[in-house]
């Protein structure tokens, strides 16, 4: 059951020509042919996420996401991935800040079978409390190894709180450990009660199949589910921030520094006149790959660091972030890395860019976004992450029209507003010698005070 | 409700029909290719045999720093020139170490095709290995060493492979040490470049929009110059030791376990049973064993698996868990109480029955993309399957009968694992202790 982070590098979409009709009940069903192989990539995303966490759960969907693997009344507690590999199938889910994505890779044959079951737990979950107990146990542990175990992790968690002060993205997606320790199965059916509704959801498949295959398909399985009214997603609203904010985290087990520098940002959802777009031009130009604005001068030039690199990803029901991270060469002090990067940026706001770097960077890609057709899941996550973020199918095809429209001028405007360290989170990952931080099962300890 | 669910299994899946031709160029090398139109790209895969297993004792990380290096910079281009026209044309061309083979891996769009297979000759036969990118490269490997110190995954597996196979080539850190990578100089990345890329230790696969007259030439264009024959010391097979429990201190609050035991060999006529036993304590996911006793009856960890590994020079089946401290101990029990079960062939008709439709339904999942595909086919030309193998595969799995499990089970499981724990476990009382700094030094096996 995977997590899918928010910060990362998205991948470029466009020439899917998917087609798309909307059931009775509200779901909308989206198909991708890809006739390569007798096989489907069968996925339902839900429109909900950790960000929309009751108080004091941080967590729960994604705790939900596992017990959703624990029977109806058809499926017996366990079964569900059992018979899919019977079938020759593999299956999995995934938890975002906005969304619950679960699905089946499986032969076209057996799609109808699939269809069913996931419908089936749609509206008929049945919880056995032992079940819930041990799941929980097995949430602490994943949280452990995903983030307990790794200092990295941890300095990323940190900085996620920091950049939000209220609004819900401040939270783990994996839940703080004390919370997590408090889930109850009411909790979670409450939850599901709640949120889980076709009129919620998004079916979204690519393979050997046709809509008109597809259709008949979903409106037996899907189309049965009885809709119900979900909440809004309200999250609570960021204040503005007005202090420029640094945390650093110093850790026995850290051999090797680093930096995070992270801006609040708009979203595809909450920009306009494609500021998105000319953000994620801008992270490329910037800080995308070995030929960027800042590998060619701090880690080529300067030889200040090992590895440096910018993030931005739009696909967020919220505003979101623009991220640096780069790593010290040898024994280059942090500071001296900081100024470096801060010289970089104030470059970049001073002298703006030229046409033909903006203009390469487009190039590349729109070209790059042809290798998103050469796989079966890479359409299905970017349909159903742009879906259950506020973005639209046509949005999607039209990725590679907007980029290629955006300007030199656009990029600069998207720049000078964002780099402002005012509204900047600095992360910093240090080495600490034994005994001088806090023990790190300190977290195990918290839970028994939650 | 749903009743197709709980019916009787039928092999799923129509019959497959992807074909495999065989591209013999002009002037003698051999490739393998799936023609694949649907997106106007194509993806190609090379293997020199050869990696991290051959690098010489005391240059450890010598594969890594030469895959590392291939991309930065060849014939006229410096490495700034090369890696902006790679970015320019959208060509991805990477190159990384692994413990039997140096990979190679192409992707291009079809209109730069041309460019792409030149830019990959150039990278083959002429790097350049200019002071800024080795120096930058060899600080990064550096700098990644440093950090993996402490990294318990890392650990784990290294004190591992240190311990099973000490005295060996796989005992040496395949990613290097930063000893061995401080002291590497361009004579020896010249000298890796001559005598072990070469055309007999070379495969190729191919995968996408292309046919095998187009792809002949372009092939001769990117390999054809290089040395009939690699230069590579002997490479001697070796038997992993068993038998023992490892922990390296680590104040973690979850501890990490590597375990593993001899494998089967690809060619061994009992392959393709240890596949399907492996399937059924580890290698299935929520249908294997280990994850049902492990995780989903005890909550005891998130991630419990198995797998085999065709290692050429010594074929293995490794597995690892994470738990909490408190609770390790439990995990390695139930473990080995299920190793045993296997290896008393306490294995039923129902389990070898799920395996077979899972490992037989599911290997067209394989055929989704060309960089899959592509992989397939150096891993078919390796292991010396056949061109016809894709076909044939299947029924390899169906013919596998349940002595026939209980037979690789026995073989499999017979022993007892080396465990290698990198944590703070309580309980283990006959473990062996390394001391922290000398395991992640990569040499627990003194320990």
């Amino acid at each position: 059951m995977g997590l899918n982070h928010r910060a990362g590098a998205g991948a470029p979409a466009g020439m899917f020509h998917p087609s798309t009709f909307t059931l009775d009940n509200g779901m909308q069903v989206v198909a991708i042919e890809n006739h390569r192989a007798p096989v489907v990539s069968h996925w339902v995303w839900y429109r909900v996420g950790t960000a929309d966490s009751p108080p004091g759960k941080s967590g729960l969907p994604h705790f939900l996401e596992h017990l959703m693997f624990k029977g109806t009344e058809a499926i017996a507690p366990g079964e569900f991935s059992k018979i899919v590999a019977r079938h020759g199938g593999n299956d999995n889910a995934m938890t975002s800040s906005d969304f619950t994505a679960y699905f089946q890779n499986i032969a076209k044959d057996r799609l109808a079978m699939v269809m069913e079951m996931e419908a089936d737990r749609m509206a008929n979950l049945r919880l056995d409390p032992a079940h819930v107990l041990a799941e929980r146990d097995v949430i602490l542990e994943e949280r452990s190894s995903r983030v307990d175990n790794q200092p990295g992790a941890m300095l990323h968690e940190q900085l996620d709180a920091a950049q939000f002060l209220n609004h819900p993205y401040r939270l783990p997606i994996i839940g703080w450990y004390h919370e997590i320790a408090s889930y109850t199965r009411e909790d979670a059916l409450a939850f599901y009660d709640l949120w889980y509704a076709p009129n919620n959801a998004i079916l979204v498949v690519a393979g050997d199949i046709t809509l008109d295959e597809l259709r008949p398909l979903a409106e037996r399985t899907y189309g049965r589910v009885a809709p119900r009214p979900t909440p809004e997603r309200q999250r609570l609203v960021e204040p503005p921030q007005l202090a420029e904010r640094r945390i650093e985290l110093a850790h026995e087990r850290v051999e090797q520094p680093s930096l995070v520098r992270s801006y609040l940002a708009p979203s595809h959802a909450t920009a306009a006149n494609g500021r998105a777009h000319a953000l994620e031009v801008l992270a490329e130009l910037f800080g995308g790959g070995g030929t960027s604005r800042l590998y060619r001068a701090i880690v080529v030039d300067q030889a200040l660091a090992s590895g440096i690199g910018a993030y931005y990803r739009g696909t967020s029901l919220d505003q979101t972030a623009f991220r640096i991270y780069g790593s010290p060469r040898g024994e280059v002090d942090l500071d001296r890395l900081e100024q470096a990067l801060d010289a970089e940026i104030g470059k970049l706001v001073a002298d703006g860019v030229n046409e033909a770097e903006v203009e390469r960077v487009k190039s590349r890609l729109i070209a790059e976004s042809v290798y998103a057709r050469d796989s079966l899941t890479t359409a299905v996550r970017v349909f159903g992450s742009a879906l259950t973020t506020g973005s639209t199918i046509e949005d999607v095809e039209g990725w590679p029209a907007s980029i290629a429209a955006v300007t030199k001028g656009q990029v600069e405007e998207a720049a000078r507003e964002l780099f402002d360290r005012g509204r900047s989170v600095t992360g910093r990952l240090t080495p600490a010698r034994n005994g001088s931080r806090p023990a790190p099962d300190a977290a195990a300890a918290d839970a028994s005070t939650g | 409700m749903p009743a197709a669910a709980l019916a009787a299994t039928t092999a799923p899946g129509s019959a497959f029909g992807t074909s495999v031709e065989r591209v013999l160029t002009p002037a003698g090398l051999e490739a393998w290719l799936v023609n694949a139109p649907s997106v106007p790209l194509l993806t190609v895969a090379c293997s020199f045999r050869g990696g991290a297993a051959a690098d010489p004792a005391g240059s450890e990380g010598l594969s890594r720093m030469v895959a590392g290096l291939l991309d930065e910079g060849a014939g006229e281009l410096d490495s700034l020139a090369f890696r902006t026209e790679l970015e320019d044309l959208a060509i991805r061309l990477h190159f990384s170490a692994e413990r039997d083979a140096l990979a190679g891996r192409l992707m291009t769009l079809n209109e730069n095709r041309d460019r792409a297979f030149e830019l990959l000759r150039m990278a083959l036969a002429e790097p350049r290995f200019d002071a800024e990118p080795v120096e930058r490269i060899r600080q990064q490997i550096t700098s990644d060493l440093q950090r993996r110190r402490t990294d318990p995954n890392t650990v784990s597996g290294r004190v591992w492979f240190a311990h099973a196979f000490d005295g060996h080539a796989y005992g040496r850190p395949a990613q290097g040490t930063t000893e061995a990578i401080r002291g590497i100089e361009v004579a020896d990345l010249e000298a890796y470049v001559e005598k072990r890329l070469a055309r007999d230790n070379l495969v190729i696969g191919v995968a996408g929009d292309i046919t095998a007259e187009e792809l002949a030439p372009l092939l001769d264009r990117a390999f054809a110059h290089l040395p009939a024959r690699a230069d590579l010391p002997p490479l001697l097979p070796a038997t992993p030791v068993t038998g023992a429990t490892l922990v390296t201190p680590m104040t973690i609050p979850q501890s990490v376990v590597t375990f593993g035991l001899p494998g089967i060999a690809r060619d061994d006529a009992d392959y393709y049973a240890a596949y399907v036993a492996n399937y059924i304590i580890g290698g299935g996911g929520f249908a294997s064993r280990l994850l049902e006793e492990v995780r989903e009856k005890r909550g005891l960890a998130y991630s419990v698996y198995s797998q085999l590994v065709n290692a050429e020079l010594a074929p293995l089946w490794l597995g690892g868990v994470a738990t909490r401290n408190d609770q390790v101990a439990q995990s390695i029990d139930v473990i080995r109480g299920e190793l045993r079960r296997m290896a008393e062939g306490d294995i039923g008709e129902t389990d070898l029955a799920n395996a077979r439709t899972y490992l037989t339904g599911s290997f067209p999942l394989r055929f989704t993309s060309n960089e899959s595909v592509a992989r397939m086919l150096v891993g078919m030309q390796v292991a010396e399957l056949g061109i016809d193998y894709l076909e044939r595969r299947n029924a390899f799995i169906e013919a596998v009968s349940l002595t026939d499990v209980a037979r690789a089970s026995a073989r499999l499981f017979a022993a007892e694992p080396l465990f290698s724990v990198v944590g703070d476990p309580l309980g283990l009382d006959d473990a062996t202790r390394l001391s922290p700094l000398v395991a992640a030094n990569g040499n627990g096996g003194k320990g």
